[in-house]
């Protein structure tokens, strides 16, 4: 067994564990922080097949802002796990077949179409990088198409602001400048009054 | 790695509209409410500076650049200055209306400054990637455009019909684009084009793809059987974005339909004759007859739209260059009386009220004779009556069409624009024969009032003379056709 081989083998035995348990977790936190797991054992995953671009991207974009945001949701919510979990097995003969069909489905093409269509790419040198080839692609032979792309989110953004954004002269906020310079008479007024009579 | 910096001269326009449009942008925070002004200066420098770029770097060849995803060429540039014009005449029409509905901000320029742009790649594309993209960049602004005036209940419920009828609209033109690239093996609309004459790939596939990519076409065009989100769309717009939706885009559809069906898919001419034949006969039949019974005028024009759209089909179905031609003058023709008939609904509008029923427009000679008088001019080039430009642009598609051998599709186009003169006379008799139910003066501004005559005047003097703009049509085509 080659080392590479080794690797595989570790890493996706943690991934099919950070799988079930994304599933199986009693808590919604715990199944997150799973789910990360799971992530990041496919990242490696994919840096063994040398897409080392999907990983990195997976890794940021996924762990680093899908994720946290996730986290912050679930932590937010309180949610009720047991009525959430009533009622959880009344959909296992659907979930069944469902998992039963896409069983048989991926053992078909791993066996039958996968054999005689697909070929594992060859592997490039060391010294190739796929992150490299793309940002290539993207800046010189797609620049176009991608600074358009950047135009529509700008448009999106632009867009959003202007469709959402109320200014509210009514709303109560703090203005920090205007509380600093406060002014004692502004606050507090001292009015004489006529001392009281002891009762008699 | 050697990297060849693409040529950007044929793209001048493009990068001239996209710097404006991010100096604006910033600009217009600083800004305050009086001085707002500078930004609509702004936008209208930014359009005459963009035509004047795309006049000095016009010329008659075929330019490609950006590795076969833009194309500059003659039929590109003269729908550009249109496009230019169409956007500046808008602007100028509603430049009150805006101002009196809380819609007079930075946001309102910038957005009809990012759809125009999305127009230009869209004339400009000569790769799926581009046309998809120039695509969304037009519709995602005008989504926003009709979203623009929040409080509307009406205009909202427009941006959604609108924002969700287009996504799926792209959606199929996208699946219809990825098949076509299935049965291909390319993206860049010449290698296409080789692809398909040379039968290379499936031709099921091919033809799948196609039904996808004119459902896409139809619905971007408004042409029936996918034409529901129009009269939603125009009534519930507000009217200066209703004007906006109904000018430029539609020479941006043209363009669209052109490059994809025309430069990509000519080995296949065929097969979308006979589509194009189905949306062209029941776009006329249902636009016409169902205009008759609105009493809103913006969702009457909005079914007259449906309708122009069958004819407009009729010249690119004849599959000649006279149909191009005779297409692209149609087109043209179509955005100067659209403008020029929103335009005056903008003109009759106040604070307050908005001049969108049928029954506005009553005793309208009484009120101002000559504000009457464009408007006769207009509704009669819509219907087709000589000496305005619409008769020309019908004659001209008509012509083609019946060159190409669809006799019963001529016969039948022109007894639909019989029926449609009905409705497009019926408010020249309420302007000249009813008395007027509103006895306010209008009170337009003048810049708007001297456009509106130039406008009326132009539908008139291209009706008398229209060969010059004939032969400016039929010069882009030849020249950008190979």
């Amino acid at each position: 067994m080659s080392f590479e081989t080794l690797v595989f083998y570790f890493l996706a035995s943690i991934l099919l564990f950070a799988g079930l348990r994304v599933v199986t977790a009693r808590h919604p936190v715990h199944a997150a922080l799973f789910l990360v797991l799971s992530f990041f054992t496919g990242a490696g995953l994919w840096l063994l097949l040398e897409a080392e671009f999907l990983a990195i991207t997976l890794v940021l974009v996924y762990i680093g802002a899908v994720m946290v945001l996730f986290l912050f949701v679930v932590m937010m919510l309180n949610l009720n796990i047991d009525k959430m979990r009533q009622g959880f097995w009344d959909n296992l003969p659907l979930a069944a077949f469902v998992g039963i069909l896409m069983a048989i489905e991926m053992t078909l093409v791993m066996t039958v179409v996968g054999r005689s269509v697909v070929t594992s790419p060859e592997s490039h040198a060391a010294n190739y990088s796929n992150t490299k080839e793309l940002g290539r692609l993207l800046y010189t032979d797609y620049v176009y198409p991608f600074e358009l792309a950047a135009v529509i989110l700008l448009v999106a953004i632009v867009a959003a602001i202007a469709i959402t954004m109320r200014r509210r002269p009514e709303t109560k906020h703090q203005d920090p400048a205007w509380q600093v310079s406060v002014k004692r008479e502004d606050r507090v007024r001292l009015i004489s009054m006529p001392a009281e009579k002891k009762g008699e | 790695m050697i990297f060849a910096m693409p040529n950007l001269t044929p793209a001048l326009p493009e990068i001239f509209v996209l710097i404006m449009v991010s100096l604006i942008l910033v600009v217009d925070l600083f800004l305050s409410g009086k001085n707002r002004f500078i930004s609509y200066a702004l936008t209208q420098f930014t359009l005459l500076g963009a035509a004047w770029i795309t006049v000095s770097t016009s010329g008659q060849d075929v330019v490609h650049t950006f590795n076969g995803m833009f194309v500059d060429d003659v039929m590109a540039d003269v729908l550009k200055m249109m496009t230019y014009l169409a956007v500046a005449a808008m602007l100028v029409y509603s430049r009150s209306y805006i101002q009196l509905r809380n819609l007079f901000s930075g946001e309102f320029f910038v957005l009809v400054l990012f759809a125009m742009l999305g127009m230009m790649v869209m004339i400009s594309a000569s790769h799926f990637l581009t046309l998809y993209l120039g695509l969304e960049l037009l519709s995602l602004s005008l989504y926003s455009l009709v979203a623009l005036q929040r409080d509307s209940a009406q205009a909202t419920e427009a941006a959604m019909k609108y924002f969700v009828l287009g996504a799926l609209a792209s959606g199929l033109l996208l699946y219809g684009m990825s098949m076509i690239y299935g049965a291909t093996g390319s993206l860049e609309l010449s290698k296409v084009a080789a692809a398909v004459q040379q039968s290379a790939g499936s031709r099921t596939m091919l033809v799948f793809g196609l039904v996808f990519i004119v459902a896409g076409l139809a619905f971007k065009l408004g042409a029936v059987p996918f034409h529901m989100w129009v009269p939603d769309v125009y009534q519930g717009a507000p009217t200066a974005v209703t004007l906006f939706i109904g000018s430029a885009p539609k020479i941006a559809a043209f363009a669209f339909v052109m490059r994809l069906l025309v430069e990509g898919l000519q080995g296949i001419a065929h097969d979308w004759q006979g589509m194009l034949i189905i949306m062209a006969v029941l776009s006329m039949a249902i636009g016409n007859i169902t205009a008759i019974a609105q009493t809103n005028i913006k969702r009457m024009l909005a079914y007259s739209t449906i309708s122009h759209m069958g004819f407009l089909l009729l010249g690119i179905l004849s599959g000649s260059l006279n149909g191009y031609s005779g297409s692209m003058f149609y087109v043209l023709s179509y955005v100067l009386m659209s403008l020029g008939t929103f335009g005056m609904i903008l003109l009759l509008s106040r604070k307050g009220f908005e001049a969108e029923n049928i029954d506005d427009f009553k005793g309208l000679n009484q009120r101002s004779p000559w504000y009457a008088f464009m408007m006769l001019l207009l509704m009669f080039s819509m219907a087709g009556v000589p000496p305005t430009v619409g008769f020309y642009a019908k004659l001209s598609v008509l012509q083609a069409a019946l060159q190409a051998g669809f006799v019963w599709v001529v016969v039948f186009a022109v007894l639909m624009s019989v029926i449609g003169a009905f409705y497009y006379l019926r408010i020249v008799k309420l302007m000249y024969f009813d008395a007027p139910e509103d006895q306010s003066p209008i009170s337009s501004q003048p810049d708007a009032g001297v456009l509106m005559s130039m406008n009326g005047m132009a539908v008139l003097a291209l009706g008398i003379l229209p060969q010059p703009l004939m032969a400016l049509c039929a010069y882009s085509i030849q020249h950008s056709l190979l």
